[in-house]
């Protein structure tokens, strides 16, 4: 298991974020986290990469017990992370954004070689026309490929993909998922959080459902969408709409 | 060292180096004195910028280090009889120190917060040394005539302080360019867009904050002592002027906050401005207005300076504008 997490839980003042979340994550998967706005998916998240400390619970990533440590230090430990709002480094070209991560990820590695890992990267995510534009310069889509490029160019064991679909045509959809598909074939784990539901069930191995912060179902994406409790949580209670329709 | 290849440091230094040489040439007080004014302040914008415009962390205090590294050498120098040069190291490398133990409250506080802490720290310096016995209280010290002969009587002293600050001037553009180009500069520059986003990609931004913090305050440190040196006494009225901290963020902003070449411009540009409009008699008293008007418009209207605009306008010239 390259991450396991055990009994995680985070509160916000009376606000249950995450209740006791505990799951396994195996070396190469691609893992889809899926749940109704406001389920605390974003908060895992931020548990995970070292944001905020849980109030309870434990996450071991390589055998290594990363709970509370600081995002700087989880980076360097190899998990890299795109945000769901980009975040891009407006002020620095999209080579100098991708050679942060290259420089203080994972690797740690000088400036000349990080410029060739975010030339490398760059090409992957096909943003290289672009190398030597300032991040500001991007549209939407090409801030979310600058956003996986930066993640990407620090060389991670695992990668946190928050919502990188969202606001993205379907033909951008399917260069992504292309792309994300060629990231797990470089042997990188994935663990995303998706709203496209088509998009998250194609390319998971395995879908964890989040609903108030509790982890309502996982499992592979076409049991869990039959699941009555998932359903629920999504369309409310499955049987009442039968009797609805039913009249 | 690839920064040793380009041509952007090769400029700013070969302008200055030639600048004092010139003077020193020339042999002229006038020139001397105008000219020590204006590489002491491209010096203190070039060290601030290293936290302002790199790590765009906004310190309206910053003349602090000036002050207390400018005592302390002072104090050395007339009170302990040190030597000039191991006074100023003190200074500067005493400044550093105090920027690491204020970073560690500071820094935690981001924009607005942290301008208006940094403020409170020049403050609460001026009041402490206004009270502080061995550095002369409110009305400060003076140094004994006798202390120049050390170094050839107080003409071969104004020369040597005007040397000093030249070779410190380089020494600041050289820092300045080098952080800039370095795997620590890029660190900073991904602090100042998004300090937040920056951490996830493991830049260690206490760590970073601080080393950027200690580093601006060394000069400034090391710069006090030789100007107060050369002035012959200090006064906390003279030593924590936070107008002048203020007018080195315009130098900054006028120039090009976060490259190497803006405050270099922008320093000796204000600099120039300021002479010409404290002699006017129009704007001799309104000069400090005209420099708030200035920081506004340029704010307003050009917030990335002179250098920054010509970066944008003609991309050519990035390799020679850092």
């Amino acid at each position: 298991m390259i991450l396991e997490v055990r009994e995680v839980t985070k509160r916000f003042g009376g606000l249950q974020a995450l209740t006791e979340v505990t799951f396994d994550l195996a070396a190469g998967e691609i893992l889809g986290l899926i749940g109704p706005n406001g389920a605390g998916k974003t908060t895992l998240f931020n548990v995970l990469n070292g944001v905020f400390p849980p109030d309870r619970g434990r996450v071991i990533f390589r055998g290594e017990d990363i709970t509370g440590l600081p995002p700087y230090e989880v980076a360097r430990r190899g998990i890299a992370r795109a945000y769901q709002v980009v975040r891009p480094l407006n002020d620095l070209t999209v080579r100098e954004n991708v050679m942060v991560g290259a420089c203080f990820g994972r690797e740690r590695l000088p400036l000349s070689q990080a410029a060739r890992v975010a030339e490398e990267v760059l090409a992957q995510v096909r943003l290289d026309h672009k190398a030597h534009h300032l991040a500001s310069s991007l549209n939407v889509a090409e801030k979310k490929r600058l956003e996986l490029a930066r993640a990407l160019g620090a060389q991670p064991y695992l990668l946190l993909l928050d919502e990188v679909l969202a606001g993205l045509n379907p033909v951008e959809i399917n260069a992504m998922l292309e792309t994300i598909r060629q990231i797990r074939e470089r042997g990188i784990t994935i663990f995303m959080i998706e709203h496209v539901m088509q998009a998250v069930m194609n390319v998971s191995d395995r879908v964890l459902v989040l609903d108030y912060g509790q982890l309502i179902a996982q499992g592979l994406p076409h049991e869990v969408v039959n699941n009555p409790q998932v359903i629920e949580a999504y369309l409310g209670d499955p049987k009442m709409t039968q009797r609805l329709l039913e009249g | 060292m690839r920064a040793l290849r380009q041509p952007g440091l090769w400029l700013i230094t070969g302008i200055l180096g030639l600048w004092g040489l010139v003077i020193l040439f020339l042999d002229d007080p006038t020139l001397r004195e105008t000219s020590f004014t204006l590489l002491m302040f491209v010096a203190l914008a070039s060290s601030l910028n290293i936290l302002l415009g790199y790590t765009g962390y906004v310190s309206f205090g910053h003349i602090v280090f000036f002050g207390l590294g400018g005592y302390l050498g002072f104090y050395l120098v007339a009170v302990q009889g040190c030597s000039l040069y191991l006074a100023a190291l003190a200074g500067g490398l005493a400044c550093s120190l105090l920027a690491v133990l204020i970073g560690l409250a500071v820094l935690r506080l981001r924009g607005a917060y942290f301008a208006l802490a940094t403020i409170g720290v020049n403050e609460a310096a001026r009041a402490f040394v206004s009270n502080f016995t061995p550095f002369g209280g409110a009305t400060g010290l003076s140094l004994d005539y006798s202390v120049y002969d050390l170094y050839g009587g107080s003409l071969k002293a104004l020369w040597l302080s005007f040397i000093l600050v030249w070779l410190i001037s380089l020494a600041v553009v050289v820092t300045s360019y080098l952080v800039k180009q370095s795997r620590f500069g890029l660190g900073l520059m991904a602090i100042r867009e998004d300090e937040d986003a920056a951490m996830t990609m493991g830049v260690k931004a206490p760590l970073a904050k601080t080393l950027a913090y200690a580093l601006s305050a060394l000069f400034p440190g090391i710069i006090g002592t030789i100007f107060f040196f050369k002035n012959g006494n200090v006064e906390p009225h003279d030593a924590f002027k936070l107008h002048m901290s203020i007018e080195t963020l315009v130098m900054i902003m006028l120039g090009g906050q976060g490259t190497v070449l803006g405050p270099v411009l922008g320093g000796v540009a204000y600099e120039r401005l300021r002479g010409y409009l404290l002699v006017s008699p129009l704007f001799k008293s309104l000069h400090l207005a005209l420099s708030g008007l200035a920081l506004l418009l340029i704010i307003l209207f050009v917030p990335a300076g002179v250098v920054g605009w010509l970066r944008r306008r003609f991309p050519k010239l990035r390799g020679v504008l850092e």
